[in-house]
């Protein structure tokens, strides 16, 4: 039976193996750090702000207790409904109740990372509703029938062929390789359903406790029509994006575009504070908030990863990450890719089985490095490995990692068996051995010298 | 002034030829530089693995090993990294935390010593060549040394230095990362030799002799004739 672990290995394979695809994905992002960069340099210290970007969520989360609590008072007080749903199950029956109250038939989605954490779409379909993706990539993987490949760019592995493809198979449209003409083919099909719709679900990129408004942010203006048109909202939120102050977005909602895609701000930036007011010609009547905990307060309580909660789902880590650039975002086999998701998925689905993407990672730090709240993503990986050692070590590393301390604890012991392994490295080659073969598979070794540098030393100090 | 070399365990095993170039330029220097011979493996390898518990008493043997040395100097930002930053981690709350701190705060990267604590840039060297240089990724995200290689190389006479794209992208080595996930390691190796390749250098440098393994052993087998060379081996030549 394929375990979490195998799977990964299988799919890092075949992922790996597709030099074309590695290809194309390292061109995707070629122009994202040519943008990246240049929206950077137009910050008067960019390390400074992210030293305020990861100022205000610490704040937050740190204090999450108050400001959570403020968000949902604030919020009510505007009108709106607030749900706490303590996991995944909680998340998607409290959805479900709020659509069958409404008597709803179609639902009308924009893009929602935390919906795909709790599955929701199998869910209300399950039930019979009709489920449309309205964002552009999110509605590409929902034709594909496919988890999104990136958290921020769902469909960044197609070609244009490959999408005007699906088109042509599921909507009935010419071929065309424009994207400006595919994204009109999607606007076409999608603005009747807007209206169709009886529920909107969004999720937020921020909830401000100050003013009880959640924040989205967005290129398409499709998450405007998910939030106005249909007369029932719901967003859907993990607890840690509460913010306390609007005034933190005027570093959050910056570098969040920066970050993640090179861009100065994102083009559509919504503040959303209620439904709709007596003498208001728009917006829905019902507006429901579900705030989604899933593990997080289990983050929180470890003091050493908390400021994973910082996280702004901006993508950056993933789009510098070797690891992603090479196995994609689909061998992680999770919600969230990259080295976040490496991160936060032993933790909100168990080490045990998860703990192998914390394994498979260089530490070469490009995402800490990149973060723009600063959080320490390789070195939670580090975090990750040894937690999971102290909570249990198979009988092969047990024996392996005693034998090499005790072997490095004894300097004589030490410079001997170095000897016999030098001695012997050419047979070692040939013998189907741990590591080492693994190694000689793809790579060559050196050949070892007669002497090692503490032979050579001696001899030359004599 | 009194230099304690701090080699490597593979450089020690694999290629003993750094060690013996970086003596060599820190003798040239006018240091007095010294070997002590109890010293093994920083316990990086466990402690990358999860078993911090090796890796704790690997760093209180070298706490015992380089007590009173002047300075440390390593061939190895990688395993000089384990030394300044990750001793003092795992030692939290340790009782001998001061002395990790302590020596953490005299220990150097081969290059970083000679740049940042004893200001040269120039030791005279020559090799004539083109050369990129790679950035490991400890040496420039854990030690933050980006310029203070290429200060050095650009002063070796003779010597052009290129630069490669994805010059800080890394490597795939890992430790024992390269192992326990190879096909993504050797994707790695991949994508950083071909930027290599086709920076038009034909001598790749580094201050990661484990670096220099994975490019090298790469290379080698992928039929590429480009030299790979320790920053040390590059300054210990000529003069």
């Amino acid at each position: 039976m394929s375990t979490p672990r195998s799977q990964f290995l299988s799919d890092a394979q075949v992922a790996t193996d597709d030099v074309a695809q590695r290809g194309f994905l390292r061109q995707a992002l070629g122009g994202y750090y040519v943008s990246r960069d240049v929206q950077k340099a137009r910050y008067r210290d960019w390390e400074q702000a992210r030293d305020a970007a990861a100022m205000a969520k610490w704040n937050a989360v740190n204090r999450l207790d108050r400001t959570l609590t403020t968000f949902a008072t604030n919020f009510e007080r505007n009108g709106g409904k607030i749900h706490w749903a303590r996991d995944s199950a909680e998340a998607r029956e409290i959805i479900s109740k709020i659509c069958r109250d409404a008597g709803a038939k179609a639902i009308i989605k924009s893009k929602c990372m935390t919906t795909e954490e709790i599955h929701l779409n199998d869910a209300l379909e399950a039930e019979g509703y009709g489920v449309v993706e309205s964002d552009l990539g999110e509605f590409i993987q929902q034709l594909r029938k496919e988890p999104p490949f990136h958290f921020v760019f769902p469909c960044m592995h197609l070609k244009r062929e490959a999408i005007s493809e699906l088109f042509t198979k599921h909507l009935g449209t010419a071929a065309t390789d424009s994207p400006e003409e595919l994204t009109m083919i999607a606007r076409r099909h999608l603005r009747q359903l807007y209206v169709d719709a009886d529920v909107g679900i969004s999720g937020a990129n921020f909830l401000v406790a100050e003013t009880g408004q959640i924040s989205i942010t967005e290129n398409e203006g499709n998450a405007r029509l998910t939030c106005a048109l249909p007369r029932v909202h719901i967003a859907l939120a993990g607890i840690e994006k509460v913010i306390e102050r609007l005034d933190d977005l005027a570093v959050l909602l910056p570098m969040l575009a920066t970050a993640g895609a090179g861009q100065p701000m994102t083009c559509y930036n919504t503040l959303y504070a209620g439904p709709r007011q007596p003498g208001e010609p728009d917006g829905p009547s019902e507006f429901h908030v579900v705030l989604l905990d899933n593990k997080r307060t289990a983050l929180l309580a470890d003091p050493e990863q908390r400021d994973a909660l910082h996280c702004i789902r901006c993508g950056a880590c993933l789009n510098v990450c070797p690891i992603f650039k090479n196995i994609g975002g689909f061998a992680y086999g999770t919600t969230y890719q990259g080295p976040i998701g490496s991160v936060l998925t032993p933790h909100l689905r168990g080490l045990q089985q998860w703990n192998h993407l914390s394994g498979a990672s260089s530490l070469c730090g490009a995402c800490t490095e990149a973060c723009p709240v600063r959080i320490d993503l390789h070195h939670h990986l580090l975090h990750n490995r040894r937690n999971a050692v102290l909570a249990h070590v198979s009988l092969f590393d047990r024996l392996f990692h005693g034998a090499f301390g005790w072997v490095i604890g004894r300097p004589k012991l030490f410079a001997f068996g170095g000897k016999v392994f030098r001695a012997t490295l050419p047979l070692l080659k040939k013998l189907p051995l741990p590591y080492l073969s693994t190694w000689l598979k793809s790579r060559e070794l050196p050949e070892a010298p007669k002497k090692s540098f503490r032979d050579e030393w001696k001899g030359s100090q004599s | 002034m009194r230099v304690s070399l701090f080699i490597p365990c593979f450089v020690d095993q694999l290629t003993p030829r750094v060690g013996m170039a970086s003596a060599q330029v820190l003798k040239r220097l006018g240091h007095e530089v010294e070997f002590r011979d109890a010293q093994t493996c920083c316990g990086q390898p466990s402690f990358n693995s999860g078993h911090w518990d090796v890796a704790r008493a690997a760093a209180l043997r070298a706490l015992d090993v380089f007590k009173g040395a002047e300075v440390v100097v390593g061939p190895s930002a990688s395993c000089v990294a384990m030394m300044k930053k990750f001793y003092p981690e795992i030692l939290a709350g340790h009782p001998r935390l001061q002395e990790a701190q302590d020596l953490a705060a005299r220990t150097f990267e081969f290059g970083e010593f000679l740049v940042r604590k004893l200001g040269i840039t120039d030791v005279g060297a020559t090799f004539a060549g083109k050369a990129t240089y790679h950035d490991g990724c400890h040496g420039l995200r854990e030690l933050g040394l980006k310029e203070e290689p290429r200060q050095l190389l650009r002063a070796v006479k003779g010597l052009t230095l290129l630069e490669s794209e994805e010059a800080e992208t890394c490597c795939g080595f890992g430790g024992m990362f390269s192992v326990k996930f190879p096909m993504i390691s050797t994707a790695m190796a991949q994508v950083k030799c071909d930027a290599l390749v086709r920076s038009g250098a034909d001598i790749i440098v580094s201050s990661d002799p484990s670096c220099l393994l994975q490019i090298g052993g790469y290379l080698t087998r992928e039929g590429k004739a480009i030299r790979t060379l320790h920053l040390s081996e590059v300054l210990a030549n000529g003069s």
